[in-house]
């Protein structure tokens, strides 16, 4: 199939789509009249029965938190799937027990790492976990919630690895603990549905002391405990996805001494 | 509380960015500099909603595309270069 | 006005799948991918927008309040940090066809059989 005859292809199939899309949109109500019974029913009813003013935490964790808790095994079942697509093919080698990975990395042409960029990285791990921690941890007051918080926790680390201390970055992230964190995560937000189960209510329900006010940390039942929970699960997760790539490029280093 | 006005044409002329971002994205060649194209792209759709009146959202395409998905992309650019 | 966030949805569609089909390398694919799952993002809060809305979060403003749609913001929101996870098994998946084949042509690629 030649390029030309692939363009026509996509050509005649774009024309095709375009129309269908310009069906659809026609039949919408156009931006900005939206009209539909379910979004401002759910604003009406989200405050007094979750006491949680981040309404759209309380859907994610609440209302529909069966879709949440899918979307979270899907992350779960990617980093499990990295790890088992980037395993040792037949031929690579171990890297040698007396080599440190400190030897591997300078035999690369690596330039050193500027200063400037080292401070600027190396400050900004602090505050980006805290801010990571926070937004994990609120997901009923404010824009936050444990997918976020913890993916900006998981950066932490990685401006560890961005700022040069690629060797700090390996050592802060053990596969063993972070798998344990992960699994943790994941398996905490199942159980937290089934303990519900347990007491006779559906699954996922919203079983915990509600608080006494809307909008404190303290409020809202489940879906604080569930945010905190999915946020270490997302942080473990990318920590993991980002480390079995580092290992990868490491790896190359020993094999093409091996091939040449 | 700004106006309806002001808004829709902040809207609009965020879209225009957005889909001007787009075709610059899948325009760019070169593999290092379709990072830098992604994160661009990544930026401006943070932006875009942002205006839509979801902070949640900004949030998160941000942390992702502006710091994870380029980072995972560099690395295995890195892994996949012909060695010099 | 009415349609013109609809528009841009349908033109960052058709611009993702020309450069995923006129693509020669797998990472530049993987890209193109990543631009076409984000119009679906725009999509979706471009249909829950309501004009002079502001943000669903009542901490500090009236319960009252005119809000945009919660319910879309919620989907996108867990969309868009799945979406980085499965795109590094993608990425995982080209580095090993790299591996084994030493190419990222798809045009090379597809001869390879078994």
């Amino acid at each position: 199939m030649t390029p030309k005859l692939r363009l026509w292809l996509f050509a005649i199939a774009a024309a095709g789509l375009v129309a269908c899309y310009l069906w659809a949109f026609g039949g919408l109500p156009g931006f900005g009249n939206y009209p539909g019974p379910y979004g401002p029913e759910i604003l009406k009813r989200a405050i007094p029965e979750t006491n949680a003013t981040g309404v759209v935490s309380a859907i994610n964790f609440d209302y529909r938190g069966f879709d949440t808790i899918g979307e979270e095994f899907i992350l779960f079942a990617a980093a499990a799937g990295m790890s088992v697509v980037l395993r040792r093919l037949r031929g690579e080698r171990e890297q040698q027990q007396d080599r440190s990975p400190a030897d591997e990395v300078m035999n690369r042409n690596v330039p050193p790492t500027s200063s400037p960029l080292r401070v600027a990285t190396l400050v900004l791990v602090g505050p980006t976990a805290l801010l990571g921690w926070w937004l994990a941890t609120h997901a009923q007051t404010n824009p936050s919630g444990g997918f976020q918080g913890g993916v900006i926790l998981a950066s932490a680390l990685m401006l560890v690895y961005l700022s040069g201390e690629s060797i700090a970055f390996r050592r802060f992230s053990p596969v063993d603990l972070l798998d344990a964190a992960e699994a943790m995560g994941a398996g905490g937000f199942a159980a937290v549905g089934l303990a519900a189960i347990v007491q006779g209510l559906p699954f996922l329900d919203n079983y915990l002391p509600l608080g006494s006010s809307p909008g404190t940390v303290t409020s809202s039942g489940t879906i604080a405990l569930i945010s905190f929970l999915v946020g270490i699960e997302v942080a473990a997760a990318f920590i993991l996805i980002v480390g079995e790539l580092l290992e990868q490029t490491l790896l190359r280093q020993v094999r093409r001494e091996g091939k040449s | 509380m700004t106006s309806p006005a002001v808004m829709a044409t902040l809207q609009v002329v965020v879209l225009v960015l957005v889909a001007a971002g787009a075709v610059l994205v899948v325009r760019t060649r070169e593999r290092v500099r379709l990072v830098i194209a992604l994160s661009v792209y990544g930026m401006l759709l943070a932006i875009l909603f942002f205006v839509f009146q979801a902070p949640d959202v900004t949030l998160s395409e941000l942390a992702v595309g502006a710091i994870a998905l380029p980072l995972i992309l560099l690395l295995a650019i890195a892994k996949v270069r012909k060695p010099e | 006005m009415q349609v013109f966030p609809f528009l841009v949805v349908a033109w960052i569609v058709i611009v993702g799948l020309y450069g995923l089909i006129t693509s020669r390398d797998l990472i530049h694919q993987i890209v193109c991918l990543i631009v076409v799952q984000s119009s679906t993002y725009v999509l979706l809060l471009g249909v829950g927008y309501v004009t002079g809305g502001v943000a669903p979060y009542f901490y500090d403003i009236g319960r009252r309040a005119l809000a945009v749609d919660p319910v879309v913001q919620a989907l996108a929101l867990t969309d868009v940090v799945v979406e980085a996870a499965v795109t590094a098994l993608l990425l995982s998946l080209a580095v090993q066809a790299h591996k084994r084949f030493g190419t990222l042509d798809p045009h090379d690629l597809a001869e390879f059989k078994g």
